[in-house]
């Protein structure tokens, strides 16, 4: 086992962790806490491909390592937009709840 | 098995433990302080991968502002756990997400593991045109050169979040200054943090900045630093957050994206086409860019973390 298959192996993990978290915790701040899990393990990832390609006097492939760099600005955005869109669920609702509406009752407005 | 793969193992065993936690913990306060923690570890594990740029962006990013941001919002969503908790799903259920979570987790492994060898790489590509850009650092080179055009599209990005988060204005309160207004001990702790760190912060941020043509660094690391060191100053309640409707606030979130999209422009009769660099002038072009990026970023970041308004403009 060297080092870069562990890493990879991290970033394995907390793909599948993030997915777990996505369908089982109700909540849907933590859905999206679980979906930065996600992110962040496709972006590990990324991680070991770049460490992986170096050589040419360079410790990694520079071009995945500044994708990466992009995807977490990227992440945080998406992650801000849809904290707002949840508290604006909450202010004008009360709730947050992701449940279906009861059937043949419209959602109260 | 050598010293570092037992650092490397520990550090592996920790970044999925804290992982773990985050997900099955019973509230969200400790969930989100666990992900601000496992942000701190995994910028760790960037620079066991030599990518200490994208350290630098983790550490700042994945374990600050969006602690931060997430723990705002737990504190406004904390009536709210209750009933999530009572919707949490049947045991059966959740055996089905697990196996099937685990299974693409598997798929990923087996995928990674198989990659091919020698690994397909842009490095000799890189390395041998890095010269013309001027710079030292060859993921600035990447972002601000090679792939200039990834970046300016994500500085749109960026700025679109924003336009979308603002549209979650309530009509009332449109123009109006964006989250709650932070009253707090004028000589408490915070204060005194807000009064000490930002200077500091703002010198560090401007270091990060310049070094990152040669050295590992850059406007994202920089404009995240400012970004945070704001942040501070607007929760230690020593100034309010500037209303949307301001001209001067929309004319600093579009500065870094006018001037990429000027000088790419540029690049059509001085080089031969858009976004290219007259090679004697590539790096202070460059350096410019930076510079009113790193000014928008940290601005759009900042006003990210704070949400759309909820006063009107007086108040």
């Amino acid at each position: 086992m060297n080092m870069l298959n562990l890493y990879a192996l991290c970033g394995a993990a907390l793909v599948g962790l993030g997915l777990y978290g996505l369908l089982a915790v109700p909540h849907p701040l933590r859905k999206i806490l679980s979906f930065n899990l996600v992110g962040s393990g496709v972006f590990l990832l990324f991680g070991v491909i770049a460490r992986r390609g170096a050589g040419h006097g360079l410790v990694g492939d520079p071009v995945p390592q500044a994708l990466v760099i992009t995807g977490i600005v990227v992440a945080f955005s998406a992650t801000a937009l849809a904290v707002a869109l949840l508290l604006r669920l909450h202010d004008e609702t009360g709730a947050v709840s992701l449940a279906a509406p009861e059937s043949g009752r419209p959602p109260a407005a | 098995m050598t010293m570092a793969l037992v650092l490397d193992a520990s550090l592996v065993l920790l970044i999925v433990g804290i992982a773990t936690w985050t997900v099955v913990v019973r509230d969200a306060f400790p969930a989100i302080a666990g992900y601000a923690v496992y942000g701190l570890l995994l910028a760790l594990a960037w620079v066991r991968l030599a990518a200490v740029d994208a350290a630098l962006t983790e550490a700042a990013i994945g374990g600050g502002l969006t602690g931060v941001l997430l723990i705002r919002a737990a504190v406004r969503l904390r009536s709210t756990e209750a009933a999530a908790r009572a919707e949490s799903p049947g045991p059966l259920f959740r055996l089905f997400a697990a196996l099937l979570a685990a299974g693409f987790a598997a798929l990923l492994a087996i995928v990674i593991l198989g990659l091919p060898d020698p690994a397909p790489t842009l490095t000799p590509e890189v390395a041998e045109n890095m010269a013309v850009t001027g710079l030292g650092n060859a993921v600035t080179a990447v972002l601000l050169a090679f792939r200039a055009i990834d970046t300016l599209l994500e500085a749109v990005v960026l700025v679109f979040a924003l336009i979308a988060v603002w549209t979650l204005t309530p009509d009332d309160y449109w123009g109006g200054r964006p989250g709650p207004k932070y009253a707090t001990d004028p000589d408490g702790l915070l204060a005194y943090l807000g009064r000490l760190l930002p200077p500091l912060g703002i010198v560090v941020a401007i270091y990060v900045f310049w070094i990152g043509a040669d050295l590992p660094g850059g406007k994202f690391q920089a404009g995240t630093l400012l970004a945070a060191m704001w942040l501070l100053t607007i929760i230690a309640g020593l100034q309010d957050p500037p209303p949307v409707s301001r001209r001067w606030l929309r004319g600093l979130l579009v500065l870094g994206t006018v001037v990429f999209v000027a000088i790419g422009f540029a690049g059509w009769p001085l080089a031969g086409y858009f976004l290219a660099y007259p090679e004697s002038h590539a790096k202070p072009l460059i350096l410019v860019i930076e510079a009113a990026s790193m000014v928008s970023i940290a601005v759009t970041l900042g006003l990210l973390v704070v949400g759309p308004p909820e006063r009107s403009n007086g108040s």
